[in-house]
């Protein structure tokens, strides 16, 4: 077992870059994709139940139902279109997931389980987030096809509007918070209040815009006009099939479990315990309490997507630019008043 | 006034939650679906499906060969030869039913006056041979055989309403 252990701490030294790659693959690579997996079925479920339905049960009692749908889409045959632009038609669902993957490195799971702690992590996601929108963008052009450059010209539009409402409800965090580690945001909303420590109250509104325009950001409906069936067929990916649609749609999937981590981590205390530290065991934080949250928020995704109907584009535009900025915008002074007056004190 | 209420109306999300707490609820709801191979919905004892033909107790066919069912049937999906047999009696030699012409309407049940000819509630069967939709006499007394428990149960629950 000693030699074994040496052995392995011989091998991680001798090969940092290696050990980086099986930790990455480990942390959150594997897992995201399983999560990713079980979230379709899931949402497949919840929308089934919410219309009177059962949703998938057949295959091994709908649990093996991703599974399935994955290796149907690996066998097919990826159909090229003969004018489109060869090279950008292949980087575009890579530009798309990549992202959404990188996107995770600075998310923590839990105190301390993040594979890089920066002090500019917001900034980092903020980045990241807006990238996956090339691809979209680059999609729709290289397919050659009016209907995908419509879904992704709809697309960029769309979540170029929603990104500043996103980022001005993050400068709310940053001003409560003193801080653009991930982790330092987390430990900001500790405290002995337990749940009322929690951005969620002082940054209400910014907690809700921020969640809403996530659903808006990751083109998920009542915000799917970039996929609009009843116009544009399919949006930007109606070009894609086989895997290279399996990854705009992991990548789609990847990114709302990433706006439903980030929405706990900024606003509801991370994996922090609702309860306050001094009832024991309850009261200790941990990854359970951020899956707890995580799963809530993701369960918020399907169902609005099971409630809402599709906004109109127009709807969508007025929305971001004329209530959601402006909203934050007055919120961000709220908080700032409420900064400079000591109400709230950041870094505590 | 009104405009500022439906400001803070529209501000506050109240709709949009009115609408998830309906679907929220309709989460829980008990679902309708029949997982159909599995489960079945129950069929009325005048369900009308594959035909058959049935026998008496004894063994001995019921059909007369009076040819009713056969003038009787709209799509004319009925084909009937008979003669007489060596006891006397008159038995159709041929009994033929093109299940690609039948409508299913039940009158070929209705007109029999030995309650020969009847419409069970197998609805589940398919075809795959060229000319199997035709059925013969044998395949029709094979059927009535094979179901004579259920068809019996099921006239005699209607026989009040006959």
């Amino acid at each position: 077992m000693d030699q074994l252990l040496s052995l392995f701490n011989t091998y991680t030294a001798e090969f940092p870059t290696l050990w980086m790659m099986i930790k990455i693959l480990l942390l959150p690579i594997v897992p995201l994709i399983l999560a990713v997996a079980f979230f379709t079925v899931t949402e497949r479920w919840v929308i089934g139940w919410m219309q009177v339905r059962r949703g998938p049960v057949y295959i091994g009692k709908g649990f093996l139902q991703p599974f399935a749908d994955v290796f149907k889409l690996l066998f097919k045959e990826i159909i090229i279109p003969s004018k489109s632009n060869l090279f950008l038609f292949r980087l575009a669902p890579m530009l798309a997931l990549i992202p959404a993957f990188a996107a995770w490195a600075v998310v923590p799971a839990g105190e301390g389980i993040v594979h890089a702690d920066v002090n500019a992590g917001l900034m980092y996601l903020l980045a990241m987030t807006s990238m996956g929108v090339y691809g979209i963008i680059i999609a729709g052009w290289a397919s050659n096809s009016k209907y995908a450059f419509l879904g992704a010209m709809r697309a960029a539009a769309q979540v170029i509007s929603y990104e500043i409402a996103m980022g001005f409800a993050l400068v709310g965090v940053l001003i409560a918070a003193g801080s653009l580690n991930m982790t330092e945001i987390v430990h900001a909303q500790a405290g002995n209040g337990g749940v009322f420590e929690w951005f969620m109250w002082p940054l209400f509104p910014l907690f809700v815009i921020y969640f809403i325009s996530g659903v808006a950001e990751t083109n998920r409906a009542p915000f799917d006009v970039a996929e609009g069936e009843s116009e544009i067929v399919a949006g930007f990916h109606v070009e894609y099939s086989g895997s290279a649609f399996a990854m705009f749609f992991l990548a789609e999937y990847a990114n709302m479990i990433l706006v439903a981590f980030l929405v706990p981590l900024f606003f509801c205390g991370g994996w922090l315990s609702p309860f306050p530290e001094s009832w024991g065991w309850i009261g200790q934080g941990g990854p359970h309490w951020l899956a707890l949250k995580v799963a809530f928020f993701a369960f918020m995704f399907l169902w609005f997507r099971a409630t809402f109907p599709r906004y109109r584009y127009d709807q969508i535009m007025r929305l971001g630019w004329k209530v959601f900025i402006p909203i934050t915008i007055a919120w961000v002074m709220v908080t700032g008043v409420l900064v400079y007056t000591g109400v709230l004190v950041p870094n505590s | 006034m009104n405009a500022v209420i439906r400001y803070f109306k529209s501000l506050l999300l109240i709709e949009l939650l009115k609408g998830m707490a309906l679907t929220g609820k309709y989460l829980v709801a008990p679902k309708y679906t029949v997982r159909y191979p599995e489960e079945a919905i129950p069929k009325s004892n005048r369900f009308r499906g594959l035909h058959a033909l049935r026998r008496y107790p004894n063994g001995e066919e019921r059909c007369i060969a009076c040819k009713l069912c056969e003038a009787v049937c709209p799509a004319l999906a009925i084909t009937i030869d008979s003669e007489q047999r060596e006891d006397g009696s008159r038995r159709t030699t041929r009994y033929d039913i093109d299940l690609f012409k039948c409508i299913f309407c039940g009158f070929c049940e209705e007109s029999c006056p030995v309650d020969s000819i009847v419409e069970t509630h197998v609805h589940e069967y398919h075809f795959e041979q060229r000319g199997e939709n035709i059925v013969n006499k044998q395949k029709l007394l094979a059927i009535g055989d094979r179901y004579e428990a259920e068809i019996a149960a099921a006239r005699r629950q209607d026989a009040a309403y006959r």
